[in-house]
């Protein structure tokens, strides 16, 4: 299909849970082999998702550095919505997935990026959560905003708010 | 039926064995069929959606045992 005619998918990624993000990597990454223009804003907790696993926390200014301590984010450190259990519930989940072959979320965003899929941090919401520069992941695409979010939703078959 | 090649997604659950055909229909030349093998049963469902928004053509799905066989033409340019 050709770059013009291809139906565009839009996901809102809002939450920073470990199984609302699984639940958006499987729908974009299965969308980008549907032959669809996946785009992926990511906003407020999502955030969290694309944060790097190692390295400082980051934040400029002790308020910004405390923020960035205690929400620290990276897919290694995300919890589950239900049956976390200090961690407990999260590790088994982990431990399924792995036993059948269910490709981590650091698999994801990989497998996610090489297919074309955009992952786009929303710029607002990274100065309001003190995020810097850097604190992201390799395959994160430049910040937008709302207006490159809707401009994107509009032409989209479906959006999607995660 | 015949195939021109075979996809083993034994053992993997949504999206991978959808990922993985996507990925070797691209291979393929037009006209050409590809086998799927899998025992998750959501790709009996999977793949004709599939099919029908890619273009391609869902041939047949045949299930014997738990394994589950799809095929699938290649038709999309």
């Amino acid at each position: 299909m050709a770059e013009a005619e291809k139906e565009k998918l839009t996901i809102v990624v809002f939450s920073g849970e470990l199984d609302k993000a699984l639940a958006a990597f499987i729908i974009a990454t299965t969308g980008a082999s549907m032959g669809m223009d996946v785009s992926m804003f990511f906003t407020f907790w999502g955030l969290n998702i694309l944060k790097k696993n190692e390295g400082p926390a980051g934040g400029k200014g002790l308020m910004k550095k405390m923020l960035n301590w205690m929400n620290r984010g990276g897919t290694r450190r995300l919890k589950l919505t239900h049956f976390h259990m200090f961690g407990l519930g999260t590790a088994m989940m982990k431990k399924f997935m792995k036993e059948n072959h269910v490709p981590s979320l650091d698999e994801f965003i990989k497998m996610a990026k090489d297919m074309g899929v955009k992952m786009i941090p929303c710029s607002t919401t990274c100065s309001v959560m003190g995020i810097g520069e850097g604190a992201f992941r390799e395959e994160v695409g430049s910040l937008a905003g709302a207006a490159f979010f809707l401009n994107e939703a509009r032409q989209s078959k479906v959006t999607l708010f995660i | 039926m015949k195939a021109d090649a075979t996809l083993d997604c034994v053992g993997l659950y949504c999206p991978m064995p959808i990922v993985k055909a996507a990925q070797k229909i691209k291979e393929m030349k037009p006209g050409e069929v590809l086998e799927v093998l899998a025992d998750d049963k959501g790709i009996k469902l999977d793949m004709p959606a599939w099919c029908q928004t890619t273009g391609n053509e869902c041939l047949a799905i045949e299930e014997s045992g738990g394994e589950i066989k799809v095929y699938v033409r290649k038709t999309q340019k």
